[in-house]
């Protein structure tokens, strides 16, 4: 393989890196814009319900939507302090 | 009733107005009443991509706000008797674009028009989303390159939630994808995303791709839209996007590295 080969097998990669940073980044961008517009308030009322009966702090709690063909699925993610059982996940079909 | 086809991207520098002049021309020289509008307020440019910047009297602000009649203020093209340019204000700000006045312009337009060309300025502020608002057809120019493939993303996003079709539960904006400065040579190479790498991240309706060539540049110093030069590579590209666009199935030409002949190979032709 001569240096003028190297250089290309390099080049070409460029093309290939640009396609799966944009395939990771757009599948990331759609799902954010396909949340539920409700999503942002509802995180933070639940939060307030929770820090009623548990110290978590305002980064302890996320939340997601997923949707495929079938159903659509809301996954709550609390995470509680260190001395308190693990992280409990809620799911809805 | 007109069909209205927005020319959007996201991005700027794309490639958008070049495709607004181009294929405005291109449906008025198969006979189609066209009118193209400039939605770039503060900075348009339409007119000297028409060639048509030292004819401008009235523009759009003027017509949306009711100091001229929309028949005084659209250019009737030199070349072609079906064809004519509405350009943007020079001097007022954007927000002088409102949906209503936008939405009466075009009603307005409609009546005498086969199809509207709306060329959207780059960005999601108001112009842009007033120049798809009330679009039936999107055209997003996109080039082979990163962050106008996200860009392009991001507009579709917008044209199939923000649109009137959208809020009224319409069907939905036709949305094709126009990918332009296309080298082949650099696809071959391995440092340029190919046409299939954009399509299968974007999925939309491929309408043409237009290769990179330095016509572009002589005829945009010309005023003349580069489809009138079919001579050049990307002219004959823009001719066969609006054949597509009317229902033409056409094959892509200018996606295939050129195979160099052997004189060509030694004397660098």
């Amino acid at each position: 393989m001569s240096l003028l080969d190297y250089f290309r097998v390099s080049r070409r990669n460029s093309a290939a890196i640009a396609k799966e940073r944009l395939q990771i980044l757009v599948a990331h961008e759609r799902a954010e814009r396909n949340r539920p517009s409700y999503l942002p308030m509802m995180q933070k009322e639940l939060l307030e319900v929770v820090q009623k009966y548990v110290d978590v702090d305002q980064n302890a709690i996320t939340i997601n939507v997923e949707k495929d063909d079938r159903h659509e699925i809301l996954e709550l993610n609390i995470l509680l302090p260190e001395d308190q059982p693990q992280p409990r996940k809620v799911g809805r079909g | 009733m007109a069909r209205t086809i927005v020319i959007t991207s996201g991005k700027g520098g794309v490639g958008k107005t070049t495709t607004a002049a181009s294929i405005a021309m291109g449906l008025a020289q198969k006979g189609h009443r066209t009118a193209v509008i400039d939605f770039d307020v503060g900075l348009r440019n339409l007119d000297l991509l028409m060639g048509c910047e030292r004819r401008v009297v009235y523009d759009f602000v003027n017509v949306i706000n009711g100091e001229a009649k929309i028949n005084q203020a659209l250019i009737r093209d030199k070349r072609s008797e079906n064809l004519f340019i509405l350009p943007a204000s020079q001097t007022r700000d954007k927000d002088s674009l409102t949906q209503d006045g936008v939405g009466r312009v075009l009603e307005d337009l409609s009546k005498n028009f086969d199809y509207i060309v709306c060329d959207s300025p780059a960005g999601i502020e108001r112009g842009a989303t007033l120049a798809m608002y009330y679009a039936d057809d999107a055209i997003v120019v996109t080039n082979p390159e990163i962050s106008s493939v996200r860009d392009s993303d991001r507009m579709l996003g917008i044209l199939a939630s923000k649109s009137r079709r959208a809020e009224e539960n319409d069907e939905p904006i036709r949305e094709y994808l126009l990918l332009s400065r296309y080298s082949p040579k650099r696809v071959h190479n391995g440092d340029m995303l190919s046409v299939d790498d954009v399509q299968e991240i974007l999925s939309t309706n491929l309408l043409g791709v237009i290769p990179e060539s330095q016509s572009v540049l002589n005829a945009s110093n010309a005023g003349t839209p580069i489809i009138m030069d079919q001579s050049s590579d990307a002219g004959q590209a823009y001719l066969d996007v609006v054949s597509r666009y009317l229902g033409d199935d056409l094959p892509q030409r200018f996606i295939e590295l050129k195979k160099r002949s052997l004189f060509g190979r030694l004397f660098g032709g």
